[in-house]
């Protein structure tokens, strides 16, 4: 048995499908924190639309082979608050009332964690050696913030780098009007909730917007690209690892 | 009032469409959020009071029989009559036939919700009295004809100068070139007008922000003296209030009020706290003859025992509905029904059922502000969540996304299957993205791509490209 804690990457679907580099630079940042990187090939989805659909039965079905898959890890971490709020916060209330699973999934959602909380708070990371120059804003993704408590810990790993300028807009913790199938099923008021965000982002005067979730920063990316924004979009992962080859998420302007 | 809940789609693009709307709610997001947070930040042990003001709703729920024959002990005690109301219906009744018996051609009415719950204007007026709302926000919406838009502020959708043209219609017997042109002025118009009603009036009527069961009190909090006068001057002072209004002790409602108009307005405490425990004493120099309290469940004890008891800890402070993106957007009037945003996304499909208001849980991007609010610590979104399972449960989920949550989970279920779509989904989003990273068309995602661009994927699905380790071994 190694001595670097072990760790199984939660790639969620939106990266997986959408955002691979983000994948990638999670598990460079978890490397070089000193862990020892897993990633189960048979993950899918954390359950969360069907979670949030009222769907208790089939939330649970996906929530055991979740479990199974990263149980055996010392610890699991995904780059996104939402789903891995989902896995710590969330899972545990599925199996509330299940004597089958109910400690088994505790001592599972025990070890799940948000990337740069885990980073931080866990792994005692304070510093990362990656440069990017630019002046920055980041938005406070909903789950991360209020379920898992992340405000500080992106901060604290972007501050340490060469080239970052971040500044906060106003608002930052204010909803982007994601809300996952929120999105479409009210895509009106979802609209008009990203309209106002992204009127904040331009006021703040930056080149580069940086959020912990893939599903927040799609929406914002696509508001702003829409409206014909100068202001590039990323996860936050991929400046932390340096890993920003790639065009941002919905290209340049 | 008639139920819109059901079009809460509709309503709420009528409302983004609707410019004085949008220029009205602007207040919400610079007063209250601010002054709140301001409020908040200058009392250290303001979460230790949420926790204090959580218990002793939870105390008084657990008990909740045992405070309420209290309760009315002492408000028979002390000369008063306690009515007990099971539906709105009821309450009415009850209500008419006190006016009746007190031969009231005029009722005065401090601000209360459980009046709108009940749709008591209407029905006073149908019998043959008048009603006269007295707190500005109502009075001027009794003057449009309309339901309130938010629980403490009914008339925050409406800018100052629907107001002015308001009352230049309605106060005719005012000189038409008089000049209105600050809040002030309207406000100096309106107690004047109000001040003829106060003394008319044969009947007061409010609601409770408080009962307490030790003294046989009711407690209302305002800022504009109104409630004051209007359960003083009338013969008669009927307090309506619905039973979760109980808490034990004057002190356990000290406590509260701590929390409730700093989550409110921002203020350390309303202008007014006003108590009253019966009619008028021998020796008192003022107060009504007579003192009804009419105890309302409506579908209340209900949500006892059950996973919406914790909504019944809500002291109506409107915090959710200010915090809350949808609401800032869509306003109070979209949700169909009385009680708006978060709280009235949980307590609507309580009171009026979950088929005729299943828009509101759903209408919520979980952002989770409402609770991080609260001074109650009501989990907003977990009970909304609760009214989702329900729904799912009864087959109420609407067809089309109902059949998008299977095909999905069938592939989220499937791993293999899920990869070979995953890639081929990737490959065919990249076709749309081709170049630019973004599509603004995309065939079944209209409703994102009216409003936005999609980002397309950048590569090959990380699952894909992946040939790291996957499993101890």
């Amino acid at each position: 048995m190694s001595k670097e804690p072990r760790v199984g990457l939660f790639v969620t679907c939106l990266v997986d499908l959408f955002r691979p580099s983000v994948g990638f630079a999670a598990v460079k940042l978890l490397e070089d924190a000193g862990c020892d990187v897993y990633v189960p090939i048979t993950q899918t989805c954390c359950g969360q639309p069907a979670w949030n659909s009222g769907d208790k039965v089939d939330t649970a079905e996906l929530a055991i082979s979740v479990i199974k898959a990263f149980e055996e890890f010392d610890y699991i971490v995904a780059p996104s608050g939402s789903c891995a709020g989902m896995l710590k916060k969330h899972y545990p209330e599925v199996f509330a009332n299940d004597p089958a699973w109910k400690e088994r999934t505790e001592k599972f959602s025990e070890k799940c964690y948000e990337l740069t909380s885990f980073l931080t708070d866990v792994m005692g990371v304070r510093k990362v050696w990656a440069e990017h120059s630019a002046n920055v804003t980041y938005h406070d993704s909903c789950a991360g913030l209020r379920e898992l408590k992340i405000k500080k810990q992106p901060r604290i790993l972007l501050n340490s780098m060469k080239g970052i300028n971040l500044s906060e807009m106003t608002d930052n913790e204010t909803c982007c009007g994601f809300g996952g199938t929120f999105s479409v099923k009210y895509s009106d008021i979802s609209n008009a909730i990203v309209t106002e965000k992204s009127g904040h982002i331009e006021d703040a005067n930056v080149d580069l917007l940086l959020a912990g979730d893939m599903g927040c920063l799609m929406n914002m990316a696509g508001k702003l690209k829409r409206q014909g924004s100068k202001v590039e979009v990323r996860h936050v992962a991929e400046v932390l690892a340096g890993m920003t080859d790639k065009p941002p998420i919905g290209g340049k302007a | 009032m008639q139920v819109k809940s059901q079009s809460f789609k509709e309503n709420s693009k009528k409302a983004l469409n609707d410019k004085t709307l949008q220029k009205a709610l602007t207040k919400v997001r610079g007063n209250f959020i601010n002054k709140r947070k301001k409020a908040v930040d200058e009392l250290p042990e303001f979460d230790t009071l949420r926790d204090n003001a959580r218990d002793i709703k939870n105390h008084t729920l657990d008990n909740l029989d045992l405070y309420l024959e209290e309760f009315e002990k002492k408000v028979v005690d002390q000369g008063g009559h306690v009515h007990w109301a099971q539906t709105a219906s009821d309450a009415r009744g009850q209500i008419l036939d006190i006016c009746r018996k007190a031969n009231a051609k005029t009722v005065t009415k401090g601000k209360s919700m459980i009046s709108e719950e009940i749709e008591l204007n209407d029905f006073l007026e149908a019998s043959g009295i008048t009603p006269v709302e007295t707190d500005l926000g109502e009075y001027i919406i009794q003057l449009r004809n309309e339901a309130p838009s938010h629980i403490i502020a009914p008339a925050v959708h409406l800018t100052m100068d629907q107001v002015r043209e308001d009352f230049i219609k309605a106060h005719s017997h005012l000189p038409d070139d008089r000049l209105l042109e600050d809040p002030q002025s309207l406000l100096l118009e309106a107690r004047e007008v109000l001040r003829e009603k106060f003394m008319e009036a044969d009947v007061g009527i409010t609601g409770a922000n408080f009962l307490v069961a030790e003294t046989g009190t009711s407690v209302i909090v305002t800022n504009e003296g109104n409630g004051d006068l209007t359960q003083s001057l009338p013969r008669v002072h009927i307090v309506i209030a619905s039973l979760e209004k109980l808490v034990p002790t004057l002190e356990d409602m000290s406590q509260i009020m701590r929390v409730l108009a700093r989550s409110a307005t921002g203020q350390k405490m309303s202008v007014y706290t006003t108590l009253s425990s019966g009619p008028k004493r021998k020796d008192d120099p003022d107060g009504p003859d007579e003192y009804h309290v009419i105890l309302l469940d409506n579908g209340r004890t209900d949500m006892l025992g059950t996973e919406f008891q914790e909504m019944l800890r809500c002291i109506r402070c409107g915090a959710c509905m200010n915090h809350c993106p949808v609401y800032q957007q869509v306003g109070g009037h979209a949700y169909g029904w009385v009680y708006p945003g978060p709280m009235g996304a949980v307590l609507t499909p309580n009171l009026i059922g979950v088929d005729k208001s299943g828009h509101l849980p759903n209408a919520s991007t979980f952002c989770g502000r409402c609770e991080e609010v609260c001074p109650m610590r009501i989990p907003l979104p977990k009970m909304m969540r609760h009214w989702r399972e329900r729904e799912f449960e009864k087959h109420l989920t609407p067809p089309a996304q109902g059949r998008n949550l299977k095909l999905w989970l069938m592939l989220v279920k499937r791993p293999n299957l899920y990869r070979k779509v995953v890639r081929i989904a990737s490959f065919g989003l990249r076709l749309f993205g081709f170049r630019k990273s973004r599509t603004g068309f995309l065939p079944m995602a209209g409703a994102w791509t009216k409003d936005r661009d999609m980002p397309t994927p950048e590569g090959k699905p990380f699952l894909s490209q992946y040939k790291g380790k996957q499993k101890i071994s």
